[in-house]
């Protein structure tokens, strides 16, 4: 066996999703809920790469670099959104942004 | 041995990093901490032999959406958000999920602890070529068709977050 074993990735995988989960759920401001998903994209990138490894097949990688480019899409709009909303709004609390369209 | 202790090394700075984000005050130290958490990750990449994603976790990570995350908490005005309550009033409802979830896990882990070993695949002789070059190999070939599709994802998404974001066009 060599190295550090598998289930210590995907633990610790597992610890970093929980903790993306806490934050979308506890916090208020937009932009730190965004930051939370992040944190979820990146424990999910992490078993996969575990697995790669594991498999020692770059499958896994690939998938890594999809989920990054989309994560980069989805950075993008978003942040858009979220300046359009500042800017309609003059908040960024969640509990306040609850329509679309006046 | 050395292995090991990279890996706890790494897994501190991704797990604190990750605790601070979602606890800290100020966005600006929430997107800082965030970083710590991203570069953790990236040097477990880098334990796992995946230089390319280490190098694009570092360039498009931190160097791309996090800057963009910097560039919007300047651009919207926080002070007033910092100074408000930071935390939702049904937090006993994500305390229950995240129990649930701990509990789940817990619960697999101990009841497949024997799961986690595999075969052990039989000795490739190892190839010539760097992670790099075979990840290149695989992309432009079996996976052509998504690489394709993520670059118009990623024009997509470049119009589209400036229609948003323009006042006038």
């Amino acid at each position: 066996m060599q190295g550090v074993p598998l289930s210590w990735y995907l633990i610790l995988s597992a610890i970093l999703f929980a903790l993306g989960v806490a934050g979308f759920l506890f916090r208020r401001s937009i932009i730190t809920v965004f930051m939370s998903i992040e944190l979820m994209l990146n424990a999910v990138n992490l078993s996969f790469v575990a697995f790669s490894y594991q498999f020692k097949q770059v499958d896994g990688h690939l998938f890594t670099f999809f989920v990054m480019v989309v994560a980069a899409a989805e950075a993008a709009v978003g942040l858009a959104i979220i300046l359009t909303v500042f800017r309609n709004r003059a908040t960024l609390n969640i509990d306040e942004i609850n329509s679309l369209k006046y | 041995m050395l292995d090991t202790a990279f890996f706890y090394a790494f897994a501190l700075l991704v797990l604190g990093g990750a605790l601070l984000t979602i606890t800290q005050r100020n966005a600006v130290h929430s997107a800082i901490w965030l970083i710590v958490s991203l570069i953790g990750v990236a040097g477990l990449f880098l334990l796992q032999k995946a230089e390319f994603l280490f190098a694009v976790q570092i360039i498009l990570y931190v160097g791309g959406i996090m800057v963009l995350f910097l560039f919007v908490i300047m651009l919207v005005n926080l002070d007033e958000a910092a100074r408000e309550r930071q935390f939702r009033g049904r937090w006993w409802v994500a305390l229950g999920c995240l129990a649930l979830v701990a509990a789940e896990t817990a619960y697999f882990v101990i009841k497949g602890r024997d799961a986690f070993r595999f075969a052990p695949r039989p000795e490739t002789p190892a190839s010539p070529l760097g992670n790099t070059e075979q990840l290149a190999d695989v992309l432009f070939s079996t996976y052509l068709l998504p690489f394709e599709l993520a670059s118009v994802l990623l024009l997509v998404a470049i119009v589209g977050s400036v229609v948003m974001a323009k006042k006038r066009i």
